[in-house]
């Protein structure tokens, strides 16, 4: 018979007559009294379903030899149920009696661990429930082979009813079994509990000092496999201090000697995220070195190639957050002839991350050894790699171009194409710095097949127009067919012609008449001819600021294309040893059952965010936190906590007059008590008119504010709150900062509600604070407000006020003495960080680049759960001076934009944003933790408010 | 963790398919092999994803063992699984892992995959137990009839000398130890030393009575004391690093470097290590290639040994390369018999057995057949092969080998060492 890959179901006729006759034979044999032609059939059957046959109609046959004696043909009917339990889950419940019967044989171990194992893989919804008794005495089962299968077991049953199990509290026993005395037990305890923990996504293994003993005293006696469960499970523990860390650290340390590749990575992932709680640097140091030669032992000859191919992505991961650990051991990153191509490829890869100025000819030497190999991607490579040790070492820069320069002189098709590209980059990074070779370079330009290498060549011409002589030939020569090249080749062709003619207007004024002609007359893609026409009016309205605009400085390049940003990598640092370190991506992009948890989070955060929303719209008490805002207090409902608080109110209040003090504010008070009582009986004459010109404030002030987002106003000073001074109540203050151009403004709305008295002759003051605002003049321009009236006031902020060192809280607010003629009020104003961006983009992508690099940044991923049109997003975002830096695809497409913002004192505040149709990606950068919420909250109301 | 583990052949057909979670189907499992025999090559990653699910291989031979995962798996732990997957099936069938002897033995194989891993967790995989309670044909009746034998036995699988099964007894006690070392070298074309490295393993064959503590001291620079640091000759070895067999108690030789065990019974590896010091490199190879005319070239080549006198060096082979339009081989040597081997692309020169500190050479006259000059031929290595007992590149001893348990009891010991020829390598 031969071999069907798929199901029989599309078998001839000819060949089902035949299978149909075999059938009933297996049946007749099943059913016969003789062990032997029982387990005959059953080992055709368990063949026929090996090779993707379906034999499920022998099901009922089958099933009735599971009460055998015999363990081996119970072994194959069950091998058999499990196979087909799924899909004859009717069937399946014939086998309950059976699990159960053996689950409590009293004399044989395995037989109960069979059982128990086994019934953990019908995996039908159904018979769970006449598992449970079984499974909660096979926990307290005598013999610890059969508790450690009933361990696992749990986390089989509750990926099948979660509700079940938690509900007959078999979770609570599961947790218990981390107490038993037999390591192996524990050991699949904690490998049961974090599957659980992972399908539930909430801590199942509580990680403590008490259950982290646990853990390694069970590693010290449980084979390998249990050796590495515990260690994934430490590997989650957050230590409280340096201290614990240290000695956490000890105890694993000695697990770098395991023969166990797994055990090994995984010691080493536990060592790098607790190095980071360290203090001293030379301890850091000394544990860091424990793991070098481990590492590189996993890289001995005669390893696994496998294995060696994990830990080569690893060790890049591990060299990149610490250098330290892999200096001088570059000989074992050398390529042997032998090694797969995948080795090959990521030894390069480590090398190029390895080199700096001492061992740079050392390697320099290997790679050019490499470009003389056969296969091509590795020779590429090498090239490549070449290129790259160029870029990051300046001072063996001109090493690397003489080896290129020999690549150039082999005339191996691709190795010269591969040259030639790495030149462009070398060319772009070091300017008229290695002119030397031009002339090789242009001995080549037959060969290139490859349009990344042709682009790169017409570039390089472009760029020495002035020094290769015979440029405008060459150029003609690429031109002749323009249109049938691709358009990166069209798109360099067009700035080279374009270049040669500003540089030798009479060599080059025929070709690019030409050119642009056929570029914007012939050329269907738009991007091309946009910027042929774009040239043709340059050179029609000012040939020299033309060739300004095209010889222009260009941002230098640096090898950071293939570093790993820190936050993705603290992650990946996190998950050595596993898929993820391989794939270099976060184990939810690949793994769908993280992703649904991590999608039920952000469905929580929604109503977060949706209340920050809230909380703008004028409902201040969402702005206090335990700091308390002075408004909301009184507001507060609950009964018991008012009385404290209101304690603690008062506390706050006299330090805020006693911060303000501080201020010299003292010296305006006895003034402002003098002056309201001077004003006090003016403004009755001036209650009519000001009713009038209530309302042009707020018009005039519309036409500044479509720009930037509004804030809404938000209560400050609530009626019932007194004053400071005489305690007068009645006066309603609700305000925002806004960001008004380059101007910060802070808005007032100010309300009179008492019955017979009158406000005014305003006044404001800022306490410190981080950001060093301070309004313009203290005196605020407003009428008089009389009772029941209300009036808007706008004062200008400006940022060179007094600063304070402490970094600022979310809610973010800033505490204000608020001066009338009849008393003085102390509140805080919210205010939301967008309103402190400055209107000015100042950090270039190379900037960026550097600073999302630097170690000291807070990163955090923040998703905000809000529908937006992605050109409205960006738009707004613009608008309020989040600039757009770049936009890079990652490999499945996705869009990820680079959005970085200054705050008015300098600080630089980076985004990178992932837009979906549901909701927002956020990867936060920020110098100082504090202010991500902050940031946060901030990119909410730009791009929620209007 | 795992979902699923499969055997495949050469043809990408499912020898072995064991499901561990629902997770994954079947026609998954026969796209991946699809793809992997299109691309035959095997060049790529040993993991791979497509739609979500991760497939990770290993290749022993022409057999292919795949285990699929829609986690993010422990991917390190889930390869050293697969490999020592690979060497229990190989303790099962007289050291062969083939399509053949995985298709007579299917059955024993299902039921070894369901004893190493449970829902996909690794659990055992430790041959010399594994074959105490699974055998072909099901454990004896008279065994699982005697539940003080089954208790030992589970005892064994899940104590902290899980290795070593209880109340073993011989006649006469006896401990086989070996050191073997593979000298990895790879020499430039300018005849520099790029990579020196000694990757050895002490290997020990137990046949001891009852449950008795080892100890083994070696002249390793770490156990001898660090004070001898700076003279290296009476230093001792320095170890790059080693790797014990889970019986070396770990926190113990960390604590004060020796090295204490309670062996498993029979045939183990006792640890590895990795020395790249100081080594002594057994040959000196000099090589000269000259192209005599177009069709025309000669190889001149020499070896030296440089051990000493009295040890000898066993079965070596030098790998000549020569290029591929190769016709005629001559060649003249005093000391053994070189011979073209077409399939190689080399000359192969075979000395059964070369004396310490001894010089001889090889000369061969190449005729090339007609070629077009637009490849030009990339040399491989000049790669060694060899043995030589008694000797040891790194120079590492056993300085003793204590057994330690109640009462008289005596052991016989043997000591030996070897060296041999791991990827030793001289480019051209």
């Amino acid at each position: 018979m031969s071999r069907p890959s798929a199901s029989t179901s599309s078998s001839s006729r000819s060949s089902r007559s035949r299978y149909g006759k075999e059938v009933k034979e297996l049946q007749d044999a099943l059913n016969q009294n003789k062990i032997e032609s029982k387990r005959d059939a059953i080992r055709k059957i368990i063949d026929a379903m090996t090779r993707g046959k379906d034999v499920s109609m022998l099901f009922p046959d089958v099933a009735k030899n599971m009460e055998t004696s015999n363990l081996e043909l119970k072994k194959l009917v069950y091998l058999y149920i499990i196979n087909y339990a799924k899909i004859m889950p009717d069937l399946a419940v014939m086998a309950v009696n059976s699990f159960r019967k053996d689950a409590r044989d009293k004399t044989n171990p395995f037989l109960r661990a069979l059982a128990i194992r086994t019934m953990g893989c019908i995996r039908v919804k159904l018979i769970t429930e006449y598992l449970l008794d079984p499974l909660k005495e096979s926990i307290k089962d005598e013999d610890s082979y059969v508790r450690k299968t009933a361990a696992i077991c749990i986390s089989k049953l509750y990926d099948v009813s979660p509700e079940l199990i938690e509900e007959q509290g078999l979770l609570k026993l599961l947790e218990n079994l981390l107490n038993d005395g037999n390591a192996m037990v524990v050991a699949n305890a904690v490998c049961a509990l974090l599957i659980v923990q992972e399908s539930k996504g909430t801590t199942m293994l509580q990680l403590n000092p008490f259950t982290i003993q646990k853990i390694l005293t069970a590693m010290n006696e449980c084979n390998e496999w249990g050796v590495i469960y515990c260690l994934d499970a430490l590997a989650m523990y957050i230590p409280e201090d340096g201290k614990e860390a240290e000695a956490i650290l000890e105890r694993v340390s000695p697990r770098l000697n395991h023969n166990n590749p797994g055990v090994v990575l995984s010691a080493c992932k536990i060592m790098m995220k607790f190095l980071d709680y360290l203090q001293n640097p030379e301890t850091i140091r000394q544990n860091a070195l424990k793991m070098t030669a481990p590492l590189i032992s996993l890289l001995s000859l005669g390893k696994e190639p496998e294995i060696q191919y994990v830990a080569l992505k690893n060790i890049n991961l591990i060299i990149q957050k610490r250098p330290i650990i892999i200096e001088k051991d570059i000989k074992v990153f050398f390529c042997n002839f032998n090694d797969p191509i995948y080795i090959k490829l990521q030894k390069l890869e480590v090398l190029a991350k390895l080199a700096n100025n001492d061992n740079i000819q050392q390697i320099l030497h290997e790679l050019k050894e490499y470009t003389q190999e056969v296969d091509v991607e590795f020779v590429r490579k090498a090239v490549r790699t070449i290129g790259r040790c160029a870029i990051k070492l300046e001072k063996a820069a001109e090493k690397c171009v003489t080896a290129l320069w020999e690549c150039l002189k082999t005339k191996v098709n691709y190795v010269v194409m591969e040259s030639i590209i790495v030149i462009r980059d070398i060319f772009r990074k070091y300017p008229r710095k290695y002119e030397m070779i031009l002339k090789d370079l242009c001995e080549n330009l037959k060969s290139l097949e490859d349009p990344e290498a042709k682009a790169s060549m017409i570039w390089i011409i472009g760029e020495y127009v002035d020094t290769i002589e015979n440029a405008d030939t060459l150029l003609a020569n690429f031109s002749e067919n323009f249109k049938d090249e691709p358009a990166n080749v069209q798109h360099q062709i067009l700035v080279a012609v374009m270049k040669l003619f500003l540089q030798r207007p009479n060599d080059g004024k025929e070709l690019i008449h030409n050119l642009l002609k056929t570029a914007t007359i012939e050329c269907e893609n738009p991007d091309l001819r946009d910027r042929a026409y774009i040239y043709w009016r340059m050179l029609s309205t000012d040939p020299e600021l033309a060739k300004k605009i095209v010889f222009t400085e260009r941002p230098t390049i640096s090898d950071s294309s293939y570093t790993i940003e820190n936050e993705l990598l603290d992650k990946l640092i996190e998950n050595i040893g596993n898929l993820s370190s391989v794939y270099t991506k976060k184990p939810e992009s690949f793994v769908k059952k993280l992703r649904d948890v991590l999608n039920s989070k952000i469905a929580d955060k929604i109503d977060d965010v949706y209340d920050q929303d809230q909380l703008m719209d004028g409902r201040p008490e969402d702005y206090s936190d335990q700091q308390g805002g002075q408004s909301n207090v009184y507001d507060n409902t609950y009964d018991t906590s008012s009385q404290i608080q209101s304690q603690i109110q008062q506390q706050q209040i006299q330090q805020v007059s006693q911060k303000i003090d501080l201020l010299e504010l003292d010296d305006n008070q006895p003034q402002q008590q003098q002056i309201p009582q001077q004003q006090q009986q003016i403004p009755q004459q001036q209650q009519i008119p000001q009713q009038q010109q209530q309302i042009p404030p707020q018009q005039t002030q519309q036409p500044n504010q479509t720009q930037n987002v509004r804030i809404p106003f938000a209560e400050v000073l609530s009626v019932n709150t007194p004053g400071a001074q005489s305690q007068i109540q009645g006066l309603s203050v609700e305000a925002a900062f806004q960001k008004n151009g380059d101007k910060i403004v802070l808005d007032l709305k100010i309300t009179n509600k008492t019955q017979d008295k009158t406000f005014s002759d305003f006044g404001i003051k800022f306490n410190k604070n981080p950001f060093k605002l301070q309004p313009d003049a203290i005196e605020i321009q407003c009428q008089p407000v009389f009772p029941g009236q209300t009036q808007v006031t706008q004062s200008y902020i400006n940022t060179n006020g007094p600063v304070s060192e402490e970094p600022p809280q979310m809610p973010y607010k800033i505490q204000v003495a608020f001066k009338t003629n009849l008393d003085v009020f102390y509140f805080f104003i919210p205010m939301s960080l967008s309103v402190l961006f400055s209107s000015t983009a100042s950090i270039t992508q190379q900037k960026f680049i550097e600073l999302s690099q630097a170690q000291n940044l807070a990163r955090k991923q923040e998703v905000l759960q809000i529908q937006i049109d992605p050109q409205r997003m960006k738009e707004k975002l613009e608008r309020n001076y989040f600039f757009l830096i770049g936009v890079r695809k990652d490999e499945r497409g996705v869009e990820l934009l680079s959005y970085a913002a200054t705050l008015v004192n300098g600080m630089a505040l980076l985004a990178n944003v992932i837009h979906t149709p549901t909701a927002i990606n956020l990867q936060l950068q920020v110098p100082h933790p504090t202010l991500m919420p902050l940031l946060y909250q901030a990119i909410g109301f730009i791009l929620t408010l209007n | 963790m795992i979902s699923s583990l499969s055997f495949i052949n050469q043809k990408g057909e499912i020898l072995i398919y064991r499901v561990y979670k629902d997770d994954i189907s079947r026609s998954e499992i026969t796209q991946f092999c699809a793809k992997m025999i299109a691309t035959k090559e095997n060049k790529e990653s040993p993991i791979i994803n497509i739609d979500q699910t991760s497939f990770i291989h290993i290749s022993i031979k022409d057999i292919i063992i795949l285990a699929t995962t829609k986690t993010d798996v422990n991917v390190a732990m889930v390869l050293e699984f697969l490999y020592q997957l690979s060497k229990i099936c190989k303790s099962y069938f007289q050291g062969i892992l083939d399509e053949n002897c995985i298709k007579k033995n299917f059955v024993l194989i299902y039921e070894i995959l369901d004893e190493v891993l449970d829902y996909g967790i690794p659990q055992i995989a430790d041959p010399n137990i594994l074959q105490k309670f699974i055998q072909e044909g099901g454990i004896q009746q008279e065994t699982s009839m005697n539940i003080e034998r089954l208790r030992q036995l589970t005892v064994t699988i899940t104590g902290a000398v899980s290795w070593r099964p209880t109340g073993l007894h011989y006649e006469k006690n006896e401990l086989y130890l070996d050191i073997i070392e593979s000298v990895n070298l790879l020499i430039s074309a300018k005849d520099t030393v790029l990579r020196a490295e000694v990757v050895g393993s002490i290997e020990l064959k137990s046949k001891l009575t009852g449950m008795p503590e080892c100890q083994i001291g070696m002249n390793d620079k770490l156990l001898m004391g660090k004070q001898a640091r700076t003279t290296k000759q009476n230093g001792g070895i320095a170890i790059d690093d080693m790797k014990f067999h889970p019986c070396v108690g770990l926190p113990k030789f960390e604590k004060d470097r020796t090295i204490t065990f309670i062996p498993p019974d029979g045939h183990f590896q006792l640890m590895s290590y990795r020395i790249s010091e100081n080594i002594n490199i057994p040959f000196k190879v000099n090589v000269i290639y000259s192209d005599i005319s177009e069709n025309k070239l000669e190889i001149r080549l020499k070896i030296k040994s440089i051990y000493d006198k009295n040890v000898y060096g066993t079965n070596i082979a030098v790998k000549v390369p020569v290029p591929k339009n190769t016709v005629n081989v001559i060649s003249a040597t005093a000391l053994g018999k070189a011979k073209h081997e077409i399939e190689e692309q080399s000359v192969i020169w075979r000395i059964k057995k070369l004396q310490g500190d001894v010089e001889t050479s090889l000369r061969c006259d190449i005729s090339l057949g007609a070629t077009n000059k637009e490849q030009t031929w990339s040399k491989p290595p000049l790669k060694m092969e060899f043995q030589i007992p008694m000797f040891t590149s790194s120079g590492l001893r056993v300085r003793f080998l204590k057994v330690m348990e109640k009462g008289a009891y005596k052991t016989n010991k043997w000591i030996r060492y070897l060296t041999r020829g791991g990827e030793y390598l001289h480019r051209l």
